[in-house]
């Protein structure tokens, strides 16, 4: 499988989670029985196209709600994403670190693979997840804090849902200008950064990397071939060194380490037996940049 | 090692399925359906 392969599952996995497509243009969203069920990635279920719930969102409105109910389904429905695939699903079916990855193909003069904080910054996602998809909406009901003041793929549903209905652009307040400005930060920093969403904020990646060393697929390290050169490290865009940590938090899943390394030291497993994809001979914009730039 | 990693996986898929029925025979597939199939005045930045 080469990079061209994942870009084709990733394009099919967003259009397949948005496929109502009448809705960008009469602006009503899909109320069919697909919405019963909550979609792997990150797709706002009031995205004109959303044939499905968000995870997130529905985490949040179960939590809130009147009477609380501890929330069975919607946790069974992550906790069974994220023990097949951990993130994978972030690598492969997400719409919304689709969008980050095409992003970071435009050319721009600096891109970076990592900086001072960096590593530190990753930390705030898990907050993210515990203080606003929790604890806030479970202490302040009907309220899905996280939607409301953070999240940009509601900021891009409600832009994608104004342009066809001009009576929703009249409603926008405060709160939308503060969400316009994540969503631009979001974006302006997806052309430098590989997926800055994903690394420092996504509650969703947070919560599949904490099954990324359980779920079934996962990294594996062959250590009679692995020479230590060190290919896989400078190729990984989330800056993991797959062959000390195959199975990484940060890692989700690309498969672009596995067809670098020039001994065939990496491979993909499914419940610990090899599967034979190589994934991609990826020319990412950091590999066209000297080591130097790349700090 | 990875014997012990993929009990703990069968393990996960197993809860989460038992999760998902228990939620099921609970209705709460209702309560996601009824909040997905409505604008979300917060997720558009309205709320
Ligand atoms: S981290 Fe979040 S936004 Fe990024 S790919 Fe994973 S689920 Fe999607
Ligand atoms: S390059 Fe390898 S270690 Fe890095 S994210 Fe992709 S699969 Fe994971």
């Amino acid at each position: 499988m080469d990079n061209k392969k994942r870009t084709l599952i990733q394009a099919a996995a967003a259009f397949l989670q948005n496929a109502h497509v009448t809705g960008f243009f009469t602006g009503k969203i899909y109320t069919g029985a697909g919405k019963n069920v909550c979609v792997p990635g990150l797709n706002c279920y009031s995205c004109p196209g959303a044939l499905g719930a968000c995870p997130v969102g529905s985490l949040q409105n179960a939590l809130s709600a009147w009477k609380f109910r501890f929330p069975y389904y919607v946790l069974g429905l992550m906790v069974f994403f994220g023990a097949v695939f951990g993130r994978l699903v972030c690598g492969f079916l997400c719409p919304f670190g689709f969008l980050q990855e095409l992003l970071f193909r435009i050319p721009s003069p600096r891109k970076l693979r990592t900086f001072r904080g960096d590593a530190s910054l990753r930390y705030v996602k898990y907050a993210v997840l515990i203080i606003m998809v929790i604890i806030l909406p479970m202490a302040h009901k009907f309220t899905p804090f996280y939607c409301k003041y953070l999240c940009p793929s509601g900021t891009l549903s409600g832009m994608l849902l104004s342009a066809a209905d001009s009576r929703l652009r009249g409603l926008f307040g405060w709160i939308f200008t503060w969400k316009a400005l994540v969503l631009t930060a979001v974006v302006l920093s997806s052309i430098v950064i590989f997926r800055p969403f994903c690394k420092y904020l996504c509650p969703l990646g947070a919560f599949y990397s904490l099954f990324n060393r359980a779920s079934a697929v996962r990294l594996a390290v062959d250590s009679g071939k692995c020479t230590g050169c060190g290919a896989c490290a400078r190729v990984c865009d989330m800056a993991v060194n797959p062959a000390a940590s195959p199975n990484h938090s940060e890692c989700i899943r690309c498969g672009k380490c596995v067809s670098r390394c020039p001994h065939g030291a990496l491979c993909f497993t499914v419940f610990s037996r090899p599967v034979g994809v190589r994934v991609p001979e990826v020319i990412s914009p950091l590999d066209e940049r000297p080591e130097r730039d790349n700090k | 090692m990875e014997r012990r990693r993929n009990i703990l996986t069968a393990a996960l898929m197993g809860a989460a399925v038992l999760l998902i029925a228990a939620g099921l025979v609970m209705g709460q597939n209702a309560q996601v359906l009824a909040k997905a199939t409505r604008i979300c005045l917060e997720c558009i930045g309205i709320g």
